[in-house]
């Protein structure tokens, strides 16, 4: 059983006929890594609001993992939550230090202030920021801002972790070694993971997996499975992909598996 | 080129202004330039006060005047922004008191003495209720603009944390980042209430304002500018310990 799917969901906008999304059917497996690419502005960051709950489907079926999973096997006892979200815009709160920011989604939960405290430090040991916990958001940089929102979202030690271009906004430099510390976590907390980006390669550094959502209203037109050969940034392989994604992306009829020397021209 | 002034020369230049101020004001006396029966000579201000005091005067009508301002900031500043944060947040209740606050908006504190005296009386509550209807709206809209001015994204942030509920709303989002909105109301507020005070008991209430109009009915000038020189020092001094507690409150911005 997927940990999470979507069955023919479709949105529209305030809930007239013009759809933003439609007969989108997606399954989210454990431990997974799956990357939701596409354009800008073609509805992707609204299909990650819809698994999260934040925004009613008009059509289908939504079924996010289950509160109670963690908790049959065991971990953090239900103190926990299902899904955890990372933002584009690490969207930190300016009052609270980093510190509290990170513990924002344990609140309510019933843990003591001990617990709290010191499951916001484990995650903020995590991403590397264990000694920055006491200070104001606004004293970190923007790669520092993202790190604690990724904490934020780890500290709820959720089943799926869904992230909107959480790198989206940072230099090329910050990015990469955010993307390398992001596997490194993903592989030590097995974590399943949905990650959106417009970046093609980007997706082919990070995901098992690339479902790739196009079109207007936005459907899910071409998927990739990802392994270890794809991953060779500039590798025959990864070119290949790369343009098998493009077309997916454009609408275009998938190339295939034609020789990479045609697809690098496409 | 204008050169940036340190914090060491703004103090100095400002005590200079006060020193060409008060010293010209005495030689205006003077000369004769201002006529003494309107104007107090300064160097007679330090006589009346001394006598204020030993009267006990001074001292009581401090006290008094305290008591209508804290308790009229109290009722107006915890009410006025308590309604001005619901309404920001809650758009039924905003449209249900909107054209109530269209009507009573204008109505200036003064013209709300007639029926403090008569719902009231002329004591403190009288005071209090004049004090706290100015106070009020001030903190009102202060409020009210700080909560509509809150980003949008940080609700959704709570809800994708899972306080997405109204009181998780309110007490994660709203309150906190309302706060410097909030605040800057309380501080007009502080201002504001110290003017009211004077028409809240220009009436008869006992306090700094009837003592300042008892004194300029036997035309004791001196007397006037006692009382309006307490007022200025109290409105300081409680200004400088509000910027204490902002401080306290917005540590963040620092």
């Amino acid at each position: 059983m997927p940990l999470a799917r979507l069955d023919d969901v479709g949105l529209s906008h305030d809930g007239g006929e013009t759809f933003i999304l439609r007969h989108v059917s997606l399954n989210l497996h454990k431990g997974e890594f799956v990357a939701l690419l596409g354009p800008s502005g073609v509805g992707k960051s609204t299909l990650l609001r819809v698994l999260m709950g934040l925004s009613k489907p008009s059509e289908g079926t939504v079924t996010g993992p289950q509160d109670d999973t963690g908790a049959a096997e065991g971990r953090s006892a239900g103190k926990r939550r299902a899904q955890a979200l990372v933002f584009q815009d690490a969207r930190l709160m300016p009052w609270r230090s980093v510190l509290r920011n990170v513990a924002f989604g344990l609140e309510g939960l019933g843990l003591d202030q001990q617990e709290k405290r010191e499951r916001a430090l484990d995650a903020l040991r995590l991403v590397g920021l264990e000694e920055a916990a006491d200070r104001w958001p606004k004293r970190l940089s923007g790669g520092q801002r993202q790190r604690v929102g990724v904490a934020r979202a780890l500290t709820v030690d959720p089943d799926l972790l869904l992230m909107d271009e959480p790198f989206g906004a940072l230099d090329p430099i910050t990015r990469n070694s955010l993307q390398d510390e992001l596997l490194r976590i993903w592989q030590q907390t097995h974590k399943t993971v949905l990650f959106v980006t417009h970046d093609i390669e980007e997706a082919l550094k990070l995901a098992t997996r690339i479902v790739v959502l196009s079109g207007s209203p936005a459907g899910i037109t071409g998927e990739l499975t990802i392994g270890a050969e794809q991953k060779t940034p500039d590798s025959p392989a990864f070119r290949m992909y790369a343009a098998r994604l493009r077309a997916m992306i454009a609408g275009e009829p998938d190339p295939g598996g034609a020789p990479y020397w045609r697809s690098a021209e496409i | 080129m204008k050169a940036a002034l340190s914090r060491r020369q703004r103090v100095a230049l400002s005590g200079l202004g006060l020193v060409v101020f008060f010293g010209g004001w005495e030689a205006a006396v003077r000369t004769g330039l201002l006529p003494s029966g309107m104007v107090p000579a300064p160097s007679s201000l330090w006589q009346a006060w001394l006598d204020e005091v030993h009267g006990g005067f001074w001292q009581q009508a401090i006290l008094d005047s305290l008591s209508h301002y804290a308790l009229g900031l109290l009722f107006g500043s915890v009410l006025g922004a308590l309604i001005g944060l619901l309404c920001g947040m809650v758009p039924v209740l905003d449209a249900f008191l909107a054209g109530i606050v269209h009507l009573l908006r204008p109505v200036p504190g003064l013209a709300w003495v007639p029926f403090a005296i008569l719902w009231f009386g002329l004591n403190t509550s009288g005071a209090t209720f004049v004090i706290a209807i100015s106070v009020f709206w001030i903190n009102f809209y202060a409020a009210y603009a700080a909560v509509r001015s809150v980003d949008p994204e940080l609700y959704e942030l709570a809800s994708a944390f899972g306080h997405g509920s109204f009181l998780g709303r309110l007490f994660k989002v709203v309150l906190p980042a309302s706060a410097p909105g909030v605040m800057a109301g309380l501080r007009t507020g502080l201002g504001q209430g110290w003017m009211s005070v004077v028409a809240a008991e220009l009436f008869g209430v006992p306090g700094i304002g009837a003592r300042m109009m008892q004194a300029s009915s036997l035309l004791a000038t001196d007397v006037v500018v006692v009382y309006m020189l307490t007022m200025a020092l109290l409105y300081a001094v409680t200004d400088f310990l509000f910027g204490f507690v902002r401080l306290r409150v917005l540590r963040w911005q620092a």
